[in-house]
């Protein structure tokens, strides 16, 4: 207490007591602001007020390119029936709205907080029926046979996004991105969405046991233990070959150095 | 001409061929200056590098101790962390290290001996003459003549040019058995028809493939991709014991709006806008279902043969040669898809045959 009396009328106190305060103004922010998303995000999908926010949220950040009526145009293409799945994987992974015109658009910091995609989502459901956002119960994998799923994904997925899950190149700069990372949410919503260049892989013709198989199969890539070390971006031959042929022949270049050199 | 390709340029060795001096055994090189090294002349350095190299073998000795103890006595399944390797499996980590480690030191020693401890003077080895003599030569020429002559080699001319007949008959089988190298039942057809046709037939249904699935038409969405493969294409597998006709008949499905459809292979050999094409590569043979949904193109990823399968699978890009073969489907009483008959053009890349 003496010490604190003492030292009140240091300099340095006008700059701390500032940053505490700026401090908690910020902390009491984010907690009360991400208090009302969680609320915000229970409301039903269809509930009207929530299309009405979801429908301004739309004409301030897409409508220029999506259209006003979100019938598409030159620069975007239509959102009618690509339903909330669509928007819930392209918004909440950061790819819309786009940051610049190009071959692909990439995944990035989302733009919108999950209370408002799930308002832009309900605004586009509106629109016509289109595949739902998946429910908690379809992403369990937790029974699913990861074996089943191993070879649906090699049959179905490993051609783009190759055999284990690195992503690979389209043509004419787009790509698939790699699936390290990816949320069984985002594997689910992008099978039946078909985002960008990917074709749709909806529930009747790959249904959701399979869907399902085919996410633990991802987890399992993305988690299980790799008993040789680093993997080498798993490219197989060609980061491989490249490691070999640079440290072992660099190895082997020493070892011949050495046994020529002449003792002394 | 040879005279003046032999002509030499320095003078040295032909004057002394020209005027028949004998060329001397072989050149004098400049002596090099041996110095002697430090174990050479003094012996405690000997004796410290003959320690170095037992040490070395010694070590070897004991990693292979090492590794048998660590097969042993490590669990299989457990890893441990290496900075830059990530988790590794140590029982693997542990045997590659010592097993390697045994046979590098046992190398190394050997080097370390030779370069310290044995002689590092420069000695000749002299080459033998690489022609033989004239007796030997003259020897061999003569039993060869007395062979020719005796069989008769030379003047039986009949027997000579069917022996030459028969040669050059003997490789026809090896001909006849690589034509046949494909595995053929008794009866089946000819390779170049094997080659040719698929086990798709009229009315086959399309499943999918690895669940083997049936497909409804109205399940197939707009931009969707369906990897298929006929019905009976399990037991075809399982009685040929090989993936032969999984290689040839696998196919895909796609569906686009009609306006999409700006050209097919024959005008109705679509369902609804559900289009069959191969999946096999026209150039070399890799599967390929790399389909952009928005584009229409199906790519190939072994050498980037790009097909546009709303225009007929027409090859506009890479080294593929003919256009994706189309399959031309229907739905049968149940809704389900079905082949209208097999590919009408052979699926996969080229061969003699095909032309």
């Amino acid at each position: 207490m003496n010490s604190l009396t003492a030292r009140r009328r240091h300099p340095a106190v006008a700059f701390v007591l500032l940053v505490l305060a700026l401090g908690l103004t910020g902390t009491v922010y984010a907690l009360v602001s991400s208090a009302s998303a969680a609320t915000a995000a229970a409301p039903a999908a269809g509930d009207q007020t929530q299309i009405d926010q979801g429908r301004q949220l739309y004409l301030e950040g897409c409508s220029s390119c999506h259209g006003l009526q979100a019938q598409g145009t030159g620069n975007g293409p239509t959102l009618i029936g690509i339903g909330a799945a669509a928007v819930d994987f392209q918004v909440r992974t950061g790819r819309m709205p786009l940051a610049q015109q190009g071959a692909q658009a990439p995944a990035k910091i989302p733009t919108y907080s999950a209370e408002e995609i799930n308002q832009l989502a309900a605004y586009i459901a509106s629109l016509a029926p289109g595949p739902a956002i998946p429910t908690a119960e379809q992403l369990d994998f937790a029974d699913a046979d990861v074996a089943l799923g191993g070879e649906l994904f090699r049959a179905n997925c490993s051609q783009c996004h190759q055999a284990a899950g690195q992503g690979g190149a389209l043509t004419r700069g787009k790509y698939a991105p790699t699936l390290m990372g990816a949320e069984p949410i985002d594997i689910y919503e992008a099978m039946i969405t078909g985002p960008q260049s990917m074709p749709v892989f909806n529930d009747k013709t790959l249904p959701p046991k399979d869907k399902q198989a085919i996410i633990s199969y991802i987890d399992h890539l993305q988690t299980a233990p790799q008993p040789g070390g680093n993997a080498l971006g798993s490219f197989g031959p060609v980061t491989e070959g490249l490691f070999l042929w640079t440290a072992g022949l660099a190895a082997l270049i020493i070892a011949a150095v050495w046994i020529g050199v002449k003792a002394k | 001409m040879s005279e003046r390709l032999d002509a030499p340029t320095d003078g040295a060795g032909s004057t002394l061929a020209r005027t028949g001096e004998v060329p001397p055994e072989r050149l004098e090189v400049a002596a090099v200056t041996h110095s002697p090294r430090r174990a050479d002349i003094d012996p405690r350095a000997a004796r410290r590098a003959e320690r170095q190299v037992s040490i070395m073998f010694g070590l070897s000795a004991v990693l292979v101790v090492a590794f048998i103890a660590a097969y042993v006595a490590i669990d299989i399944s457990s890893t441990v962390f290496i900075p830059g390797l990530g988790d590794v499996g140590a029982m693997n980590l542990a045997l590659g290290l010592t097993f390697g480690g045994a046979i590098f030191l046992i190398g190394a020693g050997a080097v370390h001996w030779a370069k310290k401890l044995m002689p590092d003077v420069e000695i000749v080895a002299e080459r033998h003459e690489l022609g033989s003599d004239e007796a030997t030569t003259d020897a061999a020429l003569a039993a060869y003549k007395r062979g020719r002559d005796e069989s008769g080699f030379a003047q039986r001319r009949i027997v000579r040019r069917s022996l030459l007949g028969a040669l050059a008959f003997f490789p026809l089988p090896l001909v006849v058995l690589l034509r046949d190298l494909w595995t053929q039942a008794p009866g089946a057809p000819a390779p170049y028809v094997q080659l040719a046709n698929t086990i798709w037939e009229p009315g086959e249904r399309i499943v999918t493939d690895i669940t083997y699935q049936p497909v409804k038409a109205e399940d197939i969405p707009v931009g969707g991709l369906v990897n298929v493969v006929p019905e009976r294409l399990k037991e075809v597998e399982e009685a040929e014991g090989n993936l032969n006709a999984r290689a040839k008949s696998a196919a895909i499905l796609v569906r686009m709006t009609p306006e999409q459809i700006r050209s097919q292979q024959n005008p109705d050999w679509d369902y609804q806008g559900i289009l069959a094409f191969s999946k096999i590569c026209t150039h070399v043979g890799c599967p390929i279902s790399l389909y952009e949904q928005r584009t229409h193109h199906l790519l190939c990823p072994c050498h980037q043969s790009t097909f546009d399968l709303a225009d007929s699978g027409n090859v506009i890009f890479g080294p593929a040669a003919r256009r994706m073969p189309q399959l031309a489907i229907d739905v049968d009483a149940e809704g389900y898809l079905i082949a209208r008959g097999d590919f009408a053009e052979p699926v996969g890349p080229s061969f003699w045959e095909r032309g």
